[in-house]
């Protein structure tokens, strides 16, 4: 019992950073723009065809591939952004949401076309470490290092770097900015791409462990929700804690119930977080 | 002024009435059903209209009370023995009780918050129904054949559920107009234009929303027993889509968001455009796709949906379009 | 004179920041009371605790005769309080007429739709925005939308009318017209506190005036002991020439 709590734990340990990191995504777009990107879903999807294609057809190792879907993601979010979102920005928010819904519908149409909805998963893998019970499998170890060294650029590249304050600048307000000088179009652009450059990472690195369809990133975007209200929305960092929460939730109440009550649990939580803490568990009281 | 309102209404419930007669002048049963999704897409998106066009609250589970009322009047009808009438009724009574227990509190969240809150519900009956024995959990419940044999044989079964969507649509056209020219529906387009300012102004917000909510929640529970009783099966992942949920914002917003006859026109124009695609050889396998350019197009340059469109381009339009 | 509201010892505060300390003044029915003060010396919170929309930490409201502390700002309406807004809050895709019934249909009174319809014509008339009826109401001019607020105001047909700066942004003949409506509402026998920054207009249209600064009340009294109170001239009109000026004036 207690070696499988451990692991367990472990497991949930490491595949909450990823959630984080996926999450991290939604927020930074939520938190700079106000938007909820329902184009989530199909770019994680995306990523992980992206990083099977690349891997099965190209033999290419699946980390450096990564980095392309990375560079790809970032491109695509501009993109999206320019076309479906900039017209939309202050108009009310339900057409951003049914643009972004939009984006989603293309996508995955296209996506479903091309690799209709059979399961697909990269045959690769790093062996694992240690024994008996407490087992980690490589591709997750390095998943969550992935993950960890990606939210690490991101502080870097918003707290250090021109771009990335004016980012925050954007996101404390848009108006001011403008005022400043901040040219907001092109800093909104890059956040966008910003975010699905996240969604892409965590979409390519689920890819590595977790068999998938075009049809996967809906799973991991309704988990994004929870975990952008656990932390906060808009709060990068508190999303990579409310990875981690749900991560440890997913690993650890299976041992106790059915695994079917997982999802009950988390959507109740969910919405009591969103009713009595609306700005998330980290986030300062109102 | 008052005659041109009621004006708005005929022509909307006649347009109803149009495409409802089709199946039954002809006797086609393929028609009936191709009808029958049309219908109830009326009555969803005419009750989420409700909430999202007169209150301005932006509900994406809004789902949750179509499946809740299929699992309630299929289970009373299956383990019960209910007749199929007093099942849906039940089914509605279930989905609007859930809205007024979840009202007050969830209706204090405003925007994303509140549509976020709506996906969680959903999300949290859903997999909580796949976990609920007397629902049949995962497996969901598969109505008992025999149970149509009193209504006459399923073919019969299936008419008569066709009529009572048919009625159920005109009732969602009626209950829009009425809810639109009231005083109750003042209050509440006074609350999406400015919740405070309507708060200043009298307007007893939390119950206001509440019912309004509540009205929005019966009528999708009704159709959801109607829907799953000619179905013959129910499971969770069928009854509580997301996507289909966020097909009927979809619709809404087509049609033209605060207008009774927006989603009727949203209603038809999407899933007649839906029908197209699918059949349609060069747009079969990516009907999705072009759908969702579509859907793009429009909310990037006709944001007020069909309606707003009609209203600005045609002056008389302006008047007679409720 | 019967009090009509009754403001006891009223303090509140937002996060580390004491937004009124201890206000405390009776208002009798009929009076126009003039709230002046510095910008952010508190007078549109002190409204919004009136109100209803904020709650104080400390201290009283009474309203014809019952403590209203903590009411929402709806039950206050349907008491018979009515405000306009300092920024205007126009129902956009209502047309005028439809704004001015919601005053009608939810405030005081509780009218249906139809004879809400004729209360709004009325009001609609007297602020003269009658021709304007059909229009919607964010189409508007701000000098017409601040009639607008007060003609949602009145068609509550209230005991206390609560006027946020309904003067600013207005040029002299809008001003005249609309100290005129302002004369014309107390001849109804309807209370009224408003908050102006224009001295003048203040100055000729109150019968009492209370001077905030910093969220404490610092003089209390006719608008002639005002104008000659010291402490008013050091705290909010900085030099005493002003004050001879607002003098003259008057």
């Amino acid at each position: 019992m207690g070696n499988l709590f451990i692991a367990s734990l472990i497991d949930g340990l490491l595949i909450g950073f990823v959630y984080g990191i996926a999450a991290m995504g939604l927020s930074l777009i939520w938190g700079v723009m106000n938007v909820i990107n329902l184009a989530h879903a199909p770019i994680m999807a995306l990523a992980m065809f992206g990083v099977y294609l690349l891997f099965t057809s190209l033999n290419m190792n699946p980390y450096i591939a990564l980095i392309l879907i990375a560079l790809i993601g970032l491109i695509g979010g501009v993109i999206i952004y320019y076309v479906a979102i900039h017209r939309v920005l202050s108009a009310p928010p339900l057409s951003t949401l049914l643009a972004t819904y939009a984006v989603n519908m293309i996508m995955i149409g296209l996506g479903t076309a091309t690799f209709s909805t059979t399961p697909r998963n990269v045959n690769f893998t790093l062996g694992s470490i240690g024994s008996g019970d407490l087992t980690v499998q490589g591709t997750r170890l390095v998943a969550a290092i992935v993950a960890t060294v990606v939210t690490g650029a991101l502080y870097f590249f918003l707290y250090r770097t021109r771009p990335g304050k004016n980012i925050r600048a954007v996101a404390n307000n848009r108006a001011a900015a403008e005022l400043m000088g901040i040219p907001s179009s092109r800093v909104l652009a890059l956040s966008f791409g910003l975010g699905t450059l996240l969604a892409a990472v965590a979409g390519g690195l689920i890819a590595t462990f977790f068999p998938f369809t075009i049809l996967a990133g809906n799973a991991y975007q309704l988990k994004s929700f929870v975990i952008v209200v656990l932390g906060g929305l808009g709060n990068p960092i508190g999303s990579l804690l409310g990875g981690l929460i749900l991560g440890v939730m997913e690993g650890v109440i299976p041992i106790f119930m059915p695994n079917s009550w997982v999802p009950v649990l988390e959507f109740i939580l969910f919405v009591i977080i969103l009713l009595v803490r609306p700005t998330g568990l980290f986030g300062a009281k109102k | 002024m008052k005659q041109l309102k009621s004006i708005g209404l005929w022509v909307s419930l006649l347009a109803v009435a149009a495409l409802g007669i089709g199946p039954i002048a002809n006797h086609s049963a393929s028609l009936r059903e191709t009808i029958y999704i049309i219908m109830q897409v009326i009555v969803l998106a005419a009750s989420l209209n409700i909430l999202l066009g007169f209150t301005g609250y932006v509900s994406f589970g809004h789902i949750v009370f179509f499946g809740l009322g299929g699992y309630v009047g299929l289970y009373l009808i299956n383990a019960q023995d209910w007749p199929l009438w007093s099942a849906a009724l039940a089914g509605g009574l279930a989905s609007g009780l859930l809205a007024f227990l979840l009202g007050k509190a969830i209706l204090r969240l405003r925007g994303a918050y509140f549509a976020l809150a709506t996906i969680g519900i959903n999300e949290a009956v859903r997999a909580f129904t796949n976990n609920f024995d007397p629902f049949g959990g995962p497996i969901g419940m598969t109505l008992n054949f025999k149970v149509y044999n009193s209504y006459g044989g399923a073919a019969n079964a299936l008419w008569m559920a066709y009529y009572a969507v048919f009625a159920i649509a005109l009732l969602a056209v009626v209950l829009n107009f009425v809810v639109k020219n009231s005083k109750f529906g003042l209050g509440l387009m006074a609350i999406r234009e400015d919740e405070g300012a309507a708060e200043v102004m009298g307007v007893i917000t939390p119950n206001a929303k509440t019912w309004a909510f509540v009205l929005s929640a019966i009528l999708p529970g009704i159709v959801g027993t109607l829907f799953f009783f000619k179905n013959g099966h129910i499971e969770p992942g069928d009854a509580f889509r997301l996507d289909y949920s966020i097909e009927m914002l979809v619709i809404v917003m087509l049609g033209g968001q605060g207008s009774v006859l927006g989603p009727i026109l949203g209603a038809a124009g999407y899933e007649g455009l839906r029908n197209y695609l699918l059949t349609s050889p060069l747009f079969k396998n990516i009907q999705l796709s072009v759908a969702g350019a579509l859907l793009l197009v429009i909310v990037l340059f006709i944001p007020a949906g069909a309606v707003g469109w009609l209203r600005r381009r045609v002056p008389i339009f302006g008047k007679v379009l409720a | 004179m019967t009090v009509l509201l009754s403001v006891q010892g009223l303090t509140k505060q937002f996060g580390g920041l004491q937004a009124l300390t201890q206000i405390t003044f009776d208002l009798p029915q009929g009076q126009i009371l003039g709230l002046i003060g510095p910008n952010g010396a508190g007078k549109t919170t002190l409204f919004n605790v009136i109100n209803g929309v904020y709650h104080p930490e400390v201290g009283r409201i009474i309203f014809r005769d019952k403590d209203v502390t903590g009411m929402k700002s709806y039950d206050l309406a349907h008491m018979g309080m009515a405000r306009t807004h300092q920024i205007v809050r126009p129902l956009n895709e209502l047309t005028v007429r439809e704004n001015v019934m919601v005053g009608a249909c939810f405030g005081r009174e509780n009218h249906n739709l139809g004879k809400a319809a004729g209360i709004a014509d009325e009001v609609l008339g007297f602020v003269g925005l009658d021709s304007r009826a059909d229009q919607m109401a964010g189409s508007l001019n701000v000098a017409q939308k601040k009639r607008l607020e007060m003609a949602r105001a009145l068609a509550a047909h209230p005991y206390l009318l609560l006027l946020d700066e309904v003067l600013a942004g207005l040029n002299p003949s809008e001003i005249d017209g609309m100290v005129q409506t302002v004369r014309k509402i107390r001849e109804q026998g309807i209370t009224i506190i408003m908050i102006e920054h224009l001295m003048k207009a203040m100055m000729n249209v109150s019968d009492r005036i209370i001077v905030l600064d910093y969220g404490e009340q610092i003089a209390d009294g006719t608008p002639h002991e005002i104008a000659n109170n010291p402490r008013v001239i050091e705290a909010y009109l900085g030099d005493s020439s002003l004050a001879n000026q607002l003098l003259e004036e008057e």
